[in-house]
């Protein structure tokens, strides 16, 4: 008898204790980041979609046409090319070209490049109603680079 | 037409438009408290889109419910399906009509005004076993059976707590109950110890019966959506199931109206100043937190346990309890 009663003081008791848990969260800050109007900045280590870096002295891509991330990639959704100007000293890129819908984000393209051409990008945001837009996506026109 | 006949008609009108507003109304702005407070205590902020402070919210979810069609599965019972959703809103309202908002707010004041609210509040019981029967969909078959366990289960202590309380009180008139409370919460039933000491755990009973009888968390077995999709409801569309939903809440409306009436002191204030329809407001309004906050606190509990906590913890207290004011009653 005295433990049938025992055992309704404490669950009783309990129930208390988590009614005063919720009570005290009610006024605790929120933690919701309105969306639409206001984001995190990416975090550095973000992996994105890969992008072209830009070499800060010429405005040009850094990429050399090595072909090095194309044969890296495993999911073969890197095509690029390029072509050797009169009196260039190397190779320039025109065209780079990422099939994202088949890119497994794996970074091996990254890891390949000697020449810190390639970097992910920290796009979170990519959306589009058609398809063609990341079976093709033109990294270089991106990039801002010649074309 | 006499006189007291079209007086009689006004009344009528009044009461139909002002309760079936005050219906909608709470109901409407009672999702958005759910809503609200339930973000609250996750740390999340609710609807904010519509309108100031996601305000418009339940505008928007009306409209939405209304635009959708009803649909008509191929094998439910067709008038018993159809007549579920409005014979589900309409003892809730009918319950409204003798319940004195204040001092000369009421609707129709009954002397066995208590008595007609349980009637018609045990009437929503067979309606929503009724609806789910008729759905003929296995969920909601499951349901309409929890729902009549569930429902006797907790009538049983909630009427026996009444019981004991009318037994005090010496009347089923609200009006009358409420007028005994006056001049300060010492003279609230709640606080009545020298007719029944044990008054706080009939309030504590009556309020988890109250959860029960309008199936709500953590005893929305009903319901359960984890499991039965969403019981009687699942076949329902559209306004259809709004109306359900709109009951559910005038419900709660309801039950939290009687326990203000029956407990708490009804219009009267707690230190004995201007009394009036604000203090009712407050107090019935207080009371729809605590069954919102109760119902994001807890988890849902297992049938058994629902039926365990009836029968072995509620009933035996309830019947202390009436015992306890009958010894009472006669000793002093």
């Amino acid at each position: 008898m005295i433990k049938y009663f025992q055992e309704i003081i404490e669950g009783a008791y309990t129930l208390a204790v988590g009614m005063g848990i919720t009570f005290v969260r009610m006024f605790r800050r929120r933690v919701t980041l309105d969306y639409p109007y206001r984001s995190l900045t990416m975090t550095a280590r973000y992996r994105g979609h890969i992008e072209l870096k830009r070499d800060e002295a010429t405005g040009q891509p850094k990429c050399v046409v090595c072909m090095a991330c194309q044969k890296a990639c495993p999911s073969n959704c890197i095509k690029l090319d390029g072509q050797k100007p009169e009196g260039a000293p190397r190779k320039v890129l025109t065209s780079y070209m990422l099939d994202f819908t088949t890119c497994s984000l794996c970074g091996l393209c990254v890891e390949s490049c000697k020449f810190d051409a390639l970097t992910f990008s920290h796009d979170y945001n990519l959306t589009s109603m058609r398809k063609e837009d990341y079976q093709t996506m033109d990294l270089l026109r991106r990039v801002g680079g010649a074309k | 037409m006499t006189e007291g006949m079209v007086m009689n008609l006004v009344r009528l009108l009044l009461y139909l438009v002002g309760m079936i507003g005050f219906a909608a109304f709470n109901a409407a702005y009672l999702t958005l408290l759910e809503r609200k407070q339930a973000s609250w205590m996750q740390l999340r902020r609710g609807p904010t889109e519509v309108g100031p402070w996601g305000l418009l919210q339940p505008v928007a979810d009306g409209v939405k419910l209304m635009s959708k069609q009803l649909l008509l599965p191929r094998d439910v019972d067709v008038p018993l399906f159809l007549l579920g959703p409005i014979m589900v809103v309409v003892p809730p309202i009918l319950c409204l009509v003798t319940i004195p908002f204040s001092e000369t707010l009421v609707a129709r004041n009954f002397n066995l005004g208590l008595l007609m609210i349980f009637a018609f509040g045990a009437i929503s019981t067979f309606v929503l076993m009724l609806a789910g029967l008729a759905s003929a969909n296995k969920f909601s078959s499951i349901a309409a059976a929890r729902i009549v366990a569930q429902n006797i289960a907790y009538e049983i202590p909630l009427l026996v707590i009444v019981l004991s309380l009318v037994m005090s009180t010496h009347s089923f008139n609200l009006h009358t109950i409420v007028d005994q409370q006056a001049g300060g919460f010492w003279h609230w039933n709640l606080l009545r110890l020298g007719t029944n000491p044990l008054m706080p755990v009939a309030f504590l009973i009556y309020f988890i019966c109250l959860l029960a009888e309008s199936n709500r968390a953590p005893f929305d077995m009903v319901e359960a959506e984890s499991e039965l999709v969403a019981g009687v409801f699942t076949e329902y569309s559209g306004m259809g199931f709004g109306l359900f939903f709109i009951a559910e809440y005038v419900n709660i409306v309801v039950g939290c109206c009687l326990a203000t009436i029956l407990f708490l002191g009804g219009w009267h204030c707690p230190f004995g100043l201007l009394p009036g329809l604000h203090w009712f407001l407050i107090k019935m309004y207080a009371l729809c937190v605590m069954v919102v906050w109760v119902r994001w606190s807890f988890p849902r509990t297992q049938f058994y346990g629902l039926l365990n906590l009836s029968w072995k913890i509620l009933i035996p207290l309830a019947l202390a309890n009436l015992l306890l004011t009958a010894v009472m009653l006669k000793l002093f």
